[in-house]
């Protein structure tokens, strides 16, 4: 680990122009991820600036019936909320499928839209990763890849967004606000939020120096059935294969996302339309340009079966 | 003294303390964190921090490295560098140097160790060394270099009995088949970690290791000093499995560091670099031919196995279980071990019998099915009187056919349907599965110093380790049980190799070896009091505190301090039997119809091992490894990349073991069989048992639950997924 100075900022303003001012400067949150990824020297700031004091913790109702949810809002929070697991549901099972219970007392809202991915090979420095060292090669793309990415990735890139949380917002159409290091603010759509790779994997997201998540807008509830399954090698505390967030409507019409299959949760507005035809037609609309390597090939089939499984789950209710 | 004949009837087997289920007597220390592991004495002054630097090849030489960034960096107070060390000497079983020279031998082999005041100083400095390296080819891939690898030890490691390819041709019914497991981490809680301090030319080690004695000859052999100069003190182990028998890379930095600092280094090996820097259980792939009578009765049996290492020794044997478990006349055995350039393999529990299992008892219910017979009847038909491989030796005591026969009815066996993916419970697909397990019940000679204070109390010193198994305990158990005292009168230290030579923790030996010694050295008390108080010790009666003999009665306080040393021997009688321990592991699992998950449902493992010390620890040792054979059957691999010769996934988030979740409920059952040919206690291990066979339960029942037949491990659901029934 770099040696670092630490600043607790008193307010958003001042966390902004913190972390602006400089180029080496990083936000903390819960620290779940970061202080991992310090450890091992794959993120090096000089100087953290720790946000836990800037009152971005609470959970609001919206004019338009919505929910406002400050970017320090811990994950145990969140998910325990009672209008969320009334309105939002398919939020609240994401957020528990996710992680382990200490770390999800720790992890914030924020912090669990910006964690990095889970490749071995950027958690390996002495490993090519244009992730972590850009123009130094994918190590992955030849290797070991059955976790990794089966579409949205590149050749220089083909590593997942590794969260269950933000699936689940992808689903409820979601907004990210933002203060940047100037004071402005400005709200991206959560489809917008992460970047695919392309030539630039070392990009994860649309943020710029400095610019502090502050809340995260759900819109008014959009009823139907919730669902979130996730699939994994162990029954907790693993990443997804592949996980599906669904809201299906009773004439059948709904939303869809997918986790673990790509650098973003995975939603194709067009497959939304096919879920009447069943989770093959959808699987054939959301997949159509995959790429998968042929160690997660088994991806698409599997986002197929899981989807299936969902769908009769939404028929049988 | 020395076990010469069959125990006859003895103290044991009227037994008061031992046999009864005991609280592990170190519980209270290790719940309020008060049990002192090796990376936390604080009995030592003045310690500062090392941290090790891994390797970045596989193979090939370090063309340079420098240093002097990291050695001006603040805090820094000492650099061992491999280019500037000459390479250490082999220790017991290290096949690879664990330091020194310009040579790589493997993926995170240490190349160097900084040291610093604090543990952060010494972290960051140690990312400032810029190493180069000349890389060279390596070989990586076991299935490439397996077809021409070397039988392991010469001839030794074939057997042949009668003529398997006759036999096998002949035979009626046939299975065939190959089977693959893969490299596996024992990722035990506590990390590799010593303390190590000098004072003139003599070492201290406070580490974490199963054979103290086997450390300190290993530590004066690596160091070229002399290993009377050497002490070893590992009180507690936070799990070892086998990956804490033989000296590794955290003790050896450590040593070196301490000379160089010219003070004591702690030393805990990173987390991610454990899986490639120490040893791991070896991959393998195993060919089973089995021939049949169409009643299920075997005529011919061959198990081949190859696994690959470094120097091609030492490899994974596979086939150690087939020549005990089933009859059969004409049989065939052989072990194969290439050379590779990966880390380095080595034991992890029940080494070669765990993965043995995976294979073969997959293979007799792949039999069964093929004989339409129940795969339980199909061992049964198959119980040898004799040794099936070695014919001329009798079994100890065996009760596999029990352990099968209770298991079916607790377990409800005869509702399991034998028609493949026919249970179902809403969204899951029902299977069964059993296996037959087998494990060696070893012994090895075992030494303690036992004292009786003033006051009647005892304390018992040896070398022997407490892994996590509960051998504080059941040494206790015993010296109570022989000295005629509460358990709460008696003392037990252990792991310190002043103290005399006992068995060590490994290969199942360490509770029948270590309590066998610990009764030897309590007789030779018993007779020193009897000395002193004028009474034949062998023919009186030890109890409460007291001691009658004849209708004279005494107080053990009567007899003052006195103490005595002891050890248990073995005599040649043993080589006419096979001493074995058996179960027999059923297993329920549900299979996602959707996703081709797999969750467990039930577990159960009826287990003959005789006397068991404490049915309490040994019931969690059972649960335990039974833990452990479902990681191996269901997730746990290394996954090896070729291209650069390293295990990929090297940290607890990549390299997944079960959690709480995926473990339902567990049950275990002991038989209360005695074994007269193991030691006078009659006692057999049982840590390693219980991984003998439930992941391969797990396999059969998910077979039973779809039909789908995988013989490759880990059985993860991308291995068939796609021959899964399609779902709407
Ligand atoms: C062992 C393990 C298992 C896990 N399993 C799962 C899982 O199954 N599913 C899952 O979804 N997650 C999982 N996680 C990830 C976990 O959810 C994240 O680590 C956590 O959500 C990160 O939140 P944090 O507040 O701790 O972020 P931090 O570590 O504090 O920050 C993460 C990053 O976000 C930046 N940041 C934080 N807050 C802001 C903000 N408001 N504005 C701008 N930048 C900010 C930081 O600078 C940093 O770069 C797991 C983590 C671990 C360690
Ligand atoms: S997939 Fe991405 S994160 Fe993984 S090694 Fe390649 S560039 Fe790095």
């Amino acid at each position: 680990m770099r040696p670092f100075t630490y600043q607790r900022a008193g307010s958003v303003a001042e966390a902004v122009k913190a972390v602006g001012s400089r180029d080496d400067a990083m936000f903390l949150a819960g620290g779940t991820n970061l202080l991992d990824l310090m450890k091992l020297q794959i993120e090096t700031p000089a100087h953290i600036v720790d946000i836990q004091d800037t009152g971005l913790d609470k959970i609001e109702k919206t004019k338009d019936g919505g929910l406002r949810i400050g970017a320090l809002v811990s994950n145990t929070a969140l998910s325990a909320d009672e209008r969320v697991r009334k309105d939002y549901p398919v939020l609240t099972r994401a957020i528990q499928a996710g992680a382990s219970g200490q770390l999800r007392n720790k992890a914030t809202t924020g912090g669990n839209l910006l964690q990095r991915t889970r490749c071995s090979y950027f958690y390996d420095t002495n490993m090519a990763c244009n992730k972590r060292d850009p123009g130094s090669g994918c190590a992955a793309l030849q290797g070991y890849s059955r976790q990794l990415a089966v579409i949205g990735s590149s050749d220089k890139c083909i590593a997942t967004y590794p969260g269950d949380m933000a699936v689940g917002m992808r689903v409820l159409d979601a907004v990210v606000e933002t203060m940047k290091a100037d004071g402005s603010t400005r709200s991206i759509a959560l489809a917008d939020f992460h970047r695919l790779p392309g030539d630039h994997p070392e990009q994860d997201n649309v943020l710029e120096t400095g610019e502090l998540i502050t809340a995260v807008w759900l819109p008014k509830p959009p009823g139907g059935r919730h669902f979130y399954h996730k699939v994994r090698d162990r029954a907790s505390y693993a990443f997804a294969l592949v996980s599906v967030a669904a809201v299906i409507q009773d004439d059948g019409s709904g939303r869809v996302a997918f986790g673990g299959v790509a650098p973003k949760p995975w939603r194709v507005e067009a497959a939304d339309a096919a879920l009447g035809q069943g989770a093959k037609a959808v699987i054939a609309r959301a997949f159509a340009d995959a790429r998968p390597t042929e160690e997660n090939r088994f991806k698409i089939a599997l986002a197929e079966r899981a989807l299936a499984g969902v769908l009769a789950e939404a028929r049988n209710a | 003294m020395k076990f010469e004949a069959p125990a006859g009837s003895n103290l044991f087997d009227r037994s008061q303390i031992v046999g009864k289920s005991t609280p592990r007597i170190d519980g209270p220390l290790k719940t309020t964190g008060q049990a002192p592991y090796a990376y936390e004495r604080h009995d030592m002054a003045n310690q500062a921090y090392g941290w090790v630097v891994g390797s970045a090849i596989a193979k090939g030489l370090i063309a340079s490295m420098d240093v002097s960034d990291a050695q001006s960096a603040p805090g820094v107070i000492a650099i061992v560098s491999a280019p500037d060390t000459k390479p250490v000497g082999k220790g017991i079983a290290n096949n690879a140097p664990l330091f020194g020279g310009p040579e790589i031998a493997h993926y995170h082999q240490a190349i160097a160790c900084v040291v610093a005041e604090t543990f952060e100083q010494a972290r960051y400095a140690a990312s400032l060394i810029r190493t180069t390296y000349d890389r060279s080819q390596g070989a990586f891939d076991l299935a490439k270099v397996a077809p021409d690898a070397p039988l392991a030890k010469g001839d030794d490691s074939k057997s042949t009995l009668g003529d398997f390819d006759a036999a096998f041709a002949a035979a009626p019914v046939k299975l065939d088949a190959r089977y693959t497991t893969p490299d596996e981490s024992h990722a035990m809680m506590e990390p590799h970690a010593t303390i190590a301090a000098w004072e003139g030319d003599k070492l201290t080690l406070l580490t974490s290791n199963q054979m103290v004695a086997w450390a300190k000859q290993s530590m004066g052999k690596i160091l070229g000093i002399d290993p009377a100069n050497v002490r070893i003190d590992s009180p507690f182990i936070g799990g070892g499995f086998g990956g804490k028998l033989f000296i590794r890379a955290d003790a050896v930095m450590a040593a070196l560091a301490a000379k160089k600092a010219g003070r004591p280094v702690k030393i805990a090996l990173q987390r991610p670099l454990i899986a490639n820097n120490t040893t791991h259980r070896h991959a393998t792939i195993q060919h089973i031919r089995i021939g049949a009578e169409k009643d299920g009765k075997i005529t011919a049996i061959s198990h081949e196995n190859w696994s690959g290492n470094q120097n091609g020794k030492n490899g994974e044997d596979a086939t150690l279980q087939t020549p005990k478990l089933y009859a059969g006349a004409n049989r065939l055995t052989a072990n194969y071990v290439a050379t590779l350039d990966l880390p380095e393999g080595n034991a992890m529990r029940a080494p070669g019998e765990a993965v043995g299992h995976l294979a073969l008892e997959v293979a007799m219910d792949e039999l069964a099915e093929k004989l339409g017979m129940d795969p339980v009847e199909l061992r049964i038909v198959n119980e040898p009187k004799m040794v099936p491989g070695s014919p001329e030796k009798k079994f100890s005591d065996r009760n596999l056919v029990r352990c099968l026969r209770e298991g079916a009815e607790r377990f409800g066996w005869s509702r399991r349907s034998k028609t493949p993916g026919s249970m179902r419970d809403g969204r899951w697909l029902i299977g069964m599965g059993v296996a037959a397990g087998y494990r060696a019940g070893p012994t090895e000679a075992s030494g303690a110093h036992v004292k009786l204070d003033a006051d009647g109390r005892i304390t018992v010193e040896t070398d022997m380790t407490d892994i996590g198994t509960g051998s504080y305990t059941i040494i206790a158990q015993t010296a109570a049980e022989t000295m005629g005292v509460s358990l709460d009168q008696v003392k037990v230290e252990l792991g310190d190799s002043r103290y005399p030579k006992s068995s060590g923790s490994g290969g199942q030996w360490g509770a029948a070896s270590s309590t066998a010694g610990v009764y030897a050295a309590c007789v030779n008390l018993r007779r020193a009091i009897g000395e002193k108080l004028g009474f034949d010790a062998d023919a009186a009666t030890f109890e409460d505190g007291s001691i009658r003999s004849g209708n004279r009665s005494y107080k053990l306080t009567e007899a003052g301090a006195l103490s005595a040393d002891g050890e248990m021997t073995y005599g040649d009688f043993k080589d006419d039997y096979d001493v074995g321990t058996y179960a027999g592991h059923f297993v329920e699992v549900g299979v996602d119809a959707y996703t081709g998950v797999t969750r467990i449902r039930r577990m159960l493992s009826v287990c003959d091992a005789g006397r068991i010390l404490n049915p309490l620890s040994a019931r969690s040792q059972v649960i335990g490894a039974m833990v452990m054979s479902a990681g191996a059957a269901l997730m746990e691999e290394l996954a090896v990349d070729p291209r650069f010769g390293f295990f990929v996934n090297h940290d607890l988030a990549g390299y997944e073991v079960p959690v709480h979740a995926d473990i339902p409920t567990q049950d275990v059952v002991f038989l209360d069989t005695l074994d007269d040919i193991v030691t006078p206690m009659k006692a057999k291990g049982v840590g390693e048992l219980g991984i003998c066979g439930p992941g391969s339960a797990i396999a059969n029942a998910i077979y039973n639950a779809t039909g789908i037949r995988i013989r490759d491990y880990p059985l993860t659901l991308e291995k068939y997924l796609s021959e899964m029934p399609a779902v709407a």
